[in-house]
Order: C-alpha cells, then sequence, then structure tokens
C-alpha cells in the first residue's frame, strides 16, 4: 500500500465525474428517455393480503392494448433472487396487497388509464403479526461460550425488548424501466442498483441466454437498497410487455405505487437479555430477534444474518447466544435498505446498554468504555479483531461534543443527550465476497484508462471515487481517466452496488488492474504504449485474504473482511405542547480506513445520518389490513430542511491492509446510530422509550409514566420554536 | 363575438417565446418534460411535497406538478436550461457536494436562485423547506449555496477551468 504523500487523486476532493450534468439537468434519468413507438405501461394489482384470484373482468375499450398475465412468460414466472419463490406475476395465489396481476400497454395514457380492470377474489385469513406466523424464511443461531456459566458469573441480569417499525427508503426517483425488443432478445433501461441482477432475472424470467439480455443502468436518483432487489421485478414487466407487444416499453411508478408496492426495510422485535457485574462488565449476552420478511423471501436471510452479526453491538463479552428468525406475513415484501438489519439490532443493542448504565448507576460513556472491543478481542461469531477503533471514536465523539458537561447541564431541562457507539462490517457477509467472484476491468486509453465495472453510481460518487482510485495506482491525472456506463453487454459483473463493497471491494480490484497496468506501461505513456502494443485491457477477479476464514454452518469465522466503527452524539429538545422532537445538535465520528474523496465520504455520513434521523423520529410505515395507509409524501414524513440539524462529521483513518489506499467501507455505517442516539437522549429526560418511531403519541404516553425530571416548562428551556410546516401536518393527518 | 380564440397557450419559457397546443389544465410539468423537451425538471412526488419539480413561474418558485398550464399562460417561466450550467449555483453544487444522486438538484437550485443573494441559514433552511433531499442532510447543499453567495459579492467573474471544460462537454 502506498502512503497518502504524492496522491495526486486520492484524499482530495476532486470534482465529481457527473456532477456537471446532474446540476444542468443534462443527466438522463429513466423517465427522461424515450423511444420512436413507445407505449407506457400499468400494473393491476392485487386489492386484497390473502386469498386466490376467481376471474378477470376488463371494462371499457381494451383494442389496440398489449395485455399480459401469467401465462405470457416465456421462462420460469419467477423473480429469480435467492429463494425462487416470489412469482413475476401472481397466477392464482394473491399473498400481499398491491401483488402484481396483469400488465396492461398502449401508447396513449389516457386510454391506458381509462380501462377499468375487475378482479374478483376468494379471500383467505391473512396474518399480519410476525409472532404469529407460521412460516419462516431463515433462522440462525449464533453461539460463543456458555450462556449458563455467563450468567452465573453475573451480579444483575437486565432485560427488555425493542421494537423498529418499517422504514421506506424513498429515494426521490420512482422505480422505473423501459424495455426495447432486440434480435429476439431484450435491451433493458432501468433505475438500479444491480445491472447484473436484473440480467439474470430477466434470463430465468424470459428462458433467454446470456447474449440476448442486455441491462444498461440509466442515471439513477437514489437507491438506498431499495433499488437493489426490486428493478428486478419492474424490468420483468416491462419486457414481458416489450417482447409481447414488439415495441419499447415504459414502465415508471408514481409516487404511491412506489411506495405501496415496493420493498421496505424489515420491521423487527428484539429481546435482550444480559448479564453484567456491578462494576459494568457484561458476561453473558442473549438476544432473540424477530424480522418480519413480509410474504415473500426475497433477502429476507441476508437481512437477518447482518442484523445478527451486529446484535450484540461493537462489544466484547465471552459468552453470548443470538438467535434469529425472518418470517412470512401477508404484507409487502420488505427488502434491502441502507444498514441491512444492523440497524434494527443495534437500536435495540444501544438502547439497552444506556438502560444497563441506568441500572448500574454508570455513565453511559464509562459501561462502553468497560465493555467496547479492542484489538485482539473477538466477535459473537468468534472473529479476532487486528484493528478495532471502538474506544476511539467513543472518546473522540465525547470529547468533541463535551457529552459529560451538556449532560450535566441539560439535566432537568426539556432537553437531552444520548449516544451510541456502533460498528458496521463492510462487503458481503461471511463467504459472499468468494462466492460473488466479482470482475473488474480496465482498458488503456490515449490518455490514461477506462473503468469497467458494473457498480452504479447512484449518488454515493462511485464513478468519481473509482476513477481516484486508478488515477493514482496508474500514475496518471484523474481527468484522464474515463467510467464506462454500467451496461451489460460491455461491463464484466462486478457484483451488486451494496453492502459498503464498491470502494473496498470492487475498489480494490481496480487498484489491482491498475497496478498491473502500471508495471505493463513501464517507462511508455498510454499513448506510447497503444502505439507500439496495441491494446491493453485488464481484468481481475476478487481474491479473498488468505486470513480471512467464515463457515457458514456453524456460522462462526470472519463474518467481514473489516468493519467501519462509529460513535454519534445527539442532543435534543421536546416541545412541551406537542411532544415534538427536534435534533438540536449531531455530532459523529467514524472510522472508515480511509476516505478516498473527503467530501463524498462526509456526504455519505451526513445524508445517512440524516435517513437514521427520520427512522427515529418521522418515518412511520401505517399498515391497515397489510396495506400501507400513509403511501404519500404528504403524510409520509421524510426530514425536511427544517427538520435536520447541521451534522458534525469527523473522520478518522485507520488504514485496512486489504482496501484500496487502505479504505474501508462507509455507505451503510451512518444509519446505525442515530435512532439509538436519539431515542437515549430522550432517556435522559426519564423517558423510557424502546420503540421507533418515536413519534409525539409515544413519547407522550412514555412521558405519562416518567419516573426522572422529565418535562416540563423550565426556565432552562429554550425559547418555544415553532416546529415545521411538515411535521405539524404529520401530528393532524396522521391516520 | 368578435374573434375566436386559440387554444394555444403562450408564454415566455427561459425567455424565449413559446406556444403549445398541449390541453391548458395539463400539468405545467408534463408540458415542460413532454411538449418543450425540457427533462431537466423532474417528477418525485407528483403532489407538491418533494419540490423536485420546481421551476420559477414570474421569479417565484413554485411547483410544476401543481400549475396547470394555463396559470402559466402570459408570464415567465424559467427552468434549469436557463442556466446553461453555468449559473455560480451549479458550480457550487458541484464543487461542495450539494448534488449526489442528482435527483432534487434542479429543483433544488431553482429554489436557492429564489432566495435573492446573501440568504441567511435560517433563510435558506426555511426556503428550502418544500425541496426534498434524501442524499446529502442538506448540510452540503447549505455549503454550496453560502459559497455560491461569497463568489457573487467576491468573485463573480472567476473561471473555473476544469468546470468550464466539462461544462462544455455536457451541453
Amino acid at each position: 500500500m502506498r502512503s497518502s504523500r504524492g496522491l495526486k487523486a486520492v484524499g482530495r476532493n476532486v470534482l465529481r465525474k457527473d456532477g456537471v450534468e446532474k446540476v444542468s439537468g443534462a443527466a438522463r434519468y429513466i423517465d427522461d428517455l424515450s423511444f420512436p413507438n413507445l407505449l407506457h405501461a400499468r400494473t393491476i394489482r392485487s386489492t386484497i393480503p390473502s386469498g386466490h384470484v376467481v376471474d378477470i373482468q376488463y371494462h371499457g375499450d381494451t383494442t389496440g392494448f398489449t395485455i399480459v398475465d401469467h401465462r405470457d412468460v416465456p421462462g420460469r414466472n419467477i423473480v429469480a433472487l435467492i429463494d425462487d419463490d416470489q412469482p413475476c406475476l401472481a397466477e392464482r395465489t394473491i399473498r400481499h396487497f398491491a401483488e402484481p396481476i396483469v400488465l396492461l400497454a398502449h401508447e396513449n395514457r389516457e386510454r391506458l388509464n381509462a380501462v377499468d380492470v375487475q378482479i374478483a377474489y376468494r379471500e383467505a385469513t391473512p396474518n399480519f403479526d410476525p409472532a404469529a406466523s407460521k412460516t419462516s424464511f431463515k433462522t440462525i443461531a449464533i453461539e460463543k461460550g456458555s450462556l449458563d456459566e455467563g450468567f452465573a458469573a453475573a451480579d444483575v441480569v437486565v432485560e427488555g425488548e425493542y421494537r423498529a417499525g418499517h422504514q421506506e427508503q424513498l429515494y426521490i426517483e420512482p422505480n422505473g424501466a423501459i424495455a426495447v425488443p432486440a434480435g429476439g432478445g431484450i435491451t433493458l433501461y432501468g433505475s438500479m442498483q444491480c445491472p447484473y441482477y436484473v440480467h439474470r432475472a430477466l434470463k430465468v424470467l424470459l428462458g433467454l441466454p446470456d447474449h440476448k439480455v442486455r441491462v444498461i443502468q440509466t442515471e439513477t436518483g437514489g437507491g438506498f437498497g431499495g433499488k437493489e432487489e426490486y428493478p428486478s421485478m419492474i424490468a420483468g414487466h416491462a419486457a414481458l410487455l416489450a417482447l409481447k407487444a414488439g415495441r419499447p416499453v415504459k414502465l415508471v411508478y408514481d409516487r404511491v405505487e412506489d411506495m405501496v408496492a415496493t420493498t421496505k426495510r424489515h420491521p423487527a422485535v428484539i429481546h435482550h437479555r444480559t448479564g453484567v457485574t456491578r462494576d459494568g462488565r457484561l458476561t453473558a449476552i442473549d438476544i432473540d430477534a424477530l424480522f418480519d420478511g413480509g410474504a415473500y423471501a426475497t433477502l429476507s436471510a441476508v437481512v437477518l444474518s447482518r442484523g445478527l452479526i451486529h446484535a450484540s453491538g461493537p462489544y466484547r463479552c465471552d459468552h453470548v447466544r443470538i438467535r434469529g428468525r425472518a418470517v412470512m406475513t401477508n404484507t409487502p415484501p420488505n427488502g434491502a435498505f441502507r444498514g441491512f438489519g444492523a440497524p434494527q439490532t443495534q437500536l435495540a443493542a444501544e438502547i439497552h446498554m444506556d438502560r444497563i448504565a441506568g441500572q448500574l448507576g454508570l455513565d453511559p460513556v464509562r459501561v462502553r468504555e468497560i465493555n467496547a472491543l479492542r484489538p485482539g478481542d473477538t466477535t459473537a461469531t468468534g472473529q479476532r479483531l487486528g484493528d478495532c477503533s471502538a474506544l476511539q471514536v467513543l472518546r473522540a465523539a465525547v470529547e468533541r461534543s463535551a457529552f459529560k458537561r451538556r449532560r450535566r447541564a441539560l439535566a432537568g431541562t426539556n432537553r437531552g443527550i444520548g449516544l451510541a457507539l456502533f460498528f458496521h462490517g463492510s462487503g458481503f457477509t461471511g463467504g459472499g465476497e468468494v462466492a460473488l467472484a466479482s470482475k473488474a476491468s480496465l482498458a488503456l486509453t490515449g490518455r490514461g484508462a477506462r473503468i469497467f465495472v458494473a457498480s452504479t453510481e447512484i449518488g454515493q460518487g462511485t464513478r468519481t471515487m473509482h476513477a481516484q482510485i486508478v488515477a493514482d495506482t496508474l500514475g496518471v491525472p484523474y481527468d484522464c481517466v474515463e467510467v464506462n456506463a454500467a451496461d451489460t453487454g460491455e461491463v464484466p459483473n462486478s457484483g451488486p452496488t451494496v453492502a459498503s463493497r464498491t470502494c473496498m471491494v470492487v475498489g480494490r480490484i481496480l487498484q489491482r488492474c491498475a497496478e498491473e497496468m502500471r508495471e505493463r506501461l513501464g517507462t511508455l505513456t498510454p499513448g506510447e504504449y497503444l502505439r507500439t502494443h496495441g491494446p491493453l485491457v485488464i481484468t481481475k477477479q476478487y481474491e479473498k485474504s488468505s486470513a480471512i476464514a467464515w463457515d457458514d454452518h456453524s456460522y462462526r469465522g470472519d463474518a467481514y473482511g473489516s468493519y467501519g466503527w462509529a460513535c454519534d452524539v445527539v442532543e435534543v429538545e421536546v416541545d412541551p405542547d406537542t411532544w415534538q422532537v427536534k435534533p438540536t445538535a449531531f455530532t459523529t465520528v467514524h472510522e472508515i480506513g480511509k476516505a478516498i474523496h473527503p467530501m463524498l465520504a462526509s456526504g455519505q455520513i451526513e445524508g445517512g445520518s440524516a435517513q437514521g434521523i427520520g427512522y427515529a423520529l418521522f418515518e412511520e410505515v401505517v399498515m391497515r389490513d397489510g396495506r400501507m395507509a400513509n403511501c404519500q409524501l404528504t403524510n409520509y414524513i421524510v426530514p425536511t430542511t427544517l427538520d435536520t440539524p447541521a451534522i458534525d462529521v469527523v473522520m478518522l483513518e485507520n488504514p485496512y491492509k486489504h482496501g484500496p489506499f487502505g479504505a474501508k467501507g462507509v455507505g451503510e455505517m451512518p444509519i446505525d446510530g442515530p435512532a439509538p442516539a436519539i431515542i437515549n437522549a430522550l432517556r435522559h429526560m426519564g423517558i423510557d422509550l424502546r420503540e421507533i418511531p418515536a413519534t409525539p403519541e409515544k413519547i407522550m404516553a412514555a412521558s405519562a409514566e416518567r419516573t426522572g425530571s422529565g418535562i416540563t416548562k423550565s426556565r432552562s428551556a429554550r425559547r418555544y420554536t415553532k416546529p415545521s410546516s411538515k411535521t405539524l401536518h404529520a401530528l393532524r393527518e396522521k391516520p | 363575438m368578435l374573434f375566436v380564440r386559440s387554444p394555444r397557450v403562450i408564454f415566455s419559457l427561459n425567455g424565449k417565446r413559446t406556444r403549445t397546443n398541449a390541453h391548458p389544465m395539463k400539468r405545467l410539468l408534463d408540458v415542460l418534460r413532454e411538449d418543450c423537451g425540457l427533462t431537466g425538471t423532474k417528477e418525485g412526488c407528483g403532489e407538491g411535497e418533494c419540490g423536485a419539480c420546481t421551476v420559477l413561474l414570474n421569479g417565484a418558485p413554485v411547483n410544476s406538478c401543481l400549475v396547470p398550464l394555463v396559470h402559466a399562460a402570459g408570464s415567465r417561466v424559467t427552468t434549469i436550461e436557463a442556466l446553461g450550467g453555468r449559473h455560480r449555483l451549479q458550480r457550487a453544487f458541484v464543487e461542495h457536494g450539494g448534488a449526489q444522486c442528482g435527483i432534487c438538484t434542479p429543483g433544488m437550485i431553482m429554489a436557492a436562485i429564489a432566495l435573492g443573494p446573501r440568504p441567511s441559514i435560517e433563510g435558506i433552511r426555511a426556503g428550502l423547506a418544500g425541496n426534498l433531499c434524501r442524499c446529502t442532510g442538506y448540510s452540503s447543499i447549505y455549503r454550496s449555496i453560502a459559497d455560491a453567495s461569497r463568489r457573487a459579492l467576491v468573485r463573480p467573474a472567476q473561471k473555473h477551468a476544469a468546470f468550464e471544460r466539462r461544462a462544455r462537454r455536457a451541453r
């Protein structure tokens, strides 16, 4: 690994590759594209949560329409992912509200929307309660040491149950795809994170060979996991219509359809039972987690896996048992969302930690200092940590936020301060990266090089960060490195753009490509090499470090190549009239190995923290009879400018030797911490809340039973400030 | 009747007199994107909550998904395309990370223009409260706007070579 000295691009805030197009309105998102003879499409969905389709009737003029149902599927009628349980179009059985049944296409949108499709059902009794579910998608147990021994050594046992609701990814650009028939196959344009997921799903659905399916990512207006697996569904729908009609078909959801039908973060109930000595040392951790997977398996198994591996938090303990299940309910399937199970489990772990501190009469910093993982310690899966920055981020955040002084100063007011210490594994869990066997290519150009990866730019800065890594490794200026479109016809499969892996894993493969290219060039410039030797393309595949070992059967070993470490400190103020919580100060310290582009990395941390604030306070998915009742931005509230405090970001660097220039992942970790930090700030005020979102109603109920100082209009309270119109709206409109 | 009115709606679009035969009740957003071919204005929610479709109507920011075309008759409509990629706000949004996925950016920049010169941080927060960004947490947007207003005051004519080069390529 090179030192940062002499680096011209890495570590600097170079201009992002796609910046000019995005600020000028020239960037082309899926809905900005059009094709000759384009048809528009519409999805007809179930209006019941459970039952069978009995009859389908079309009312209105359907001449000239292309109509597709499950009988038109040429291959297998599934959305190919992990378990092949989800049909692309429902055949007879309905397992959730808004399940797609029939597809319509027509060139005229007014006529398309004028047709009324009546579906008769035989209804079955739905189950919306995960605890009552009889179907498990996945069960996992992680065991370390002996619980009996651990509890025998404990002076105190602390127990508690914590709950998190759904969360909508709410990328501002809804899901969309355009399918174009081409030479007996299909070319699919779409807003997505994982072109090769869509590629595989289309091959299976359409029964086509590799070369007959081409998937091209268009500029993507946010993903956050919401465009990890769902695009395979919408792409399949557009492709089925396009093949039947023999014309291009555009299918772009409006906001309501996107919120009602697409995946969300898994709701979870997590039970902790912890043994602890009087002086604050953890002796036994017993955790039971229940994740609501919704109607189909999607990614529930791996969400559960990441969730459980992070469930005991960044703490050392010799005796741990973590058990969990992801189960089926008759609600729309839940899926990937930034954090991928870890925000739910670390919410529970960190609220629980403050409750332990409270019971022992220790301060929250002290109990974490005693138990934080140190280099040489082992995690719940038995992974021995070489590097570990848990204590460093904790101490840096406590100092920078003046946590202890503020905690004393705010005591007894309607303001509180709380913290959360957390970690996040980079890359696929366990043997995932080996199974993916990702490839990346680098082609020599006259000026420098061109990057070929399927890793997508979804706002986080993939193109920019990859180009920086290649530029400095190859020794050419950043502007001389180009990035090819994520087009499966041109780029190798560098794996999905998920799991905080795009920089650490794919960036490292690119770095190895650039290292070899540098060697081949010798003393020649790229132009000279091309003139003398002709074209040069270098392709490399992921190589596992020999130090990483994982056993998927026993769930033991090195769950991740490396972990990022972080600590959030949040100050909140509760309005004594409306019970509305307003975060007033936010400090976060992240250790991410190396910030390739400090501004982009900081942008991930700020944005992820804001999403975490929404998860903690505002973002409530109201499910009524298996259907999202508040499926609009009018009543599903995400943080606005007025709800988001200034976020003070500190990045620490502790290079990871297998990451490019020492970099680890950064995308997901920021969303793990804000919710527990905010709930712990409420606890500082004497409000015992164990559930998010912490809506005013829940805080009011919890405050009624409060024991501590609590909320009064004391003189030290700040002057009343008017809540934002959006949050007031939330209070009025809550369904 | 003295004369028969044409169904055409005439308005000024980015300084150019524009006529359209689109239905007078068609959403201004759709007229801009479909009839005028200007796709820089985005749709995020279709109900006036997200602000991705913000354009200026006679200089004031509006959600173009809530404005029927007829409301724009005889008015000045300004979209992101009018700025040509060279406005100091656009440059600042690139340099300070104000744009990540970019879908909210055109609307955000149009709303920022309506803040006027040298807005205070409170003014920025209040003025952008109707524009949602899911990527940035807003701080980098504030920094972009603050930097643009500093530039307007201190060094209005300064050129940024790399930016200009890319702006030309993008166009």
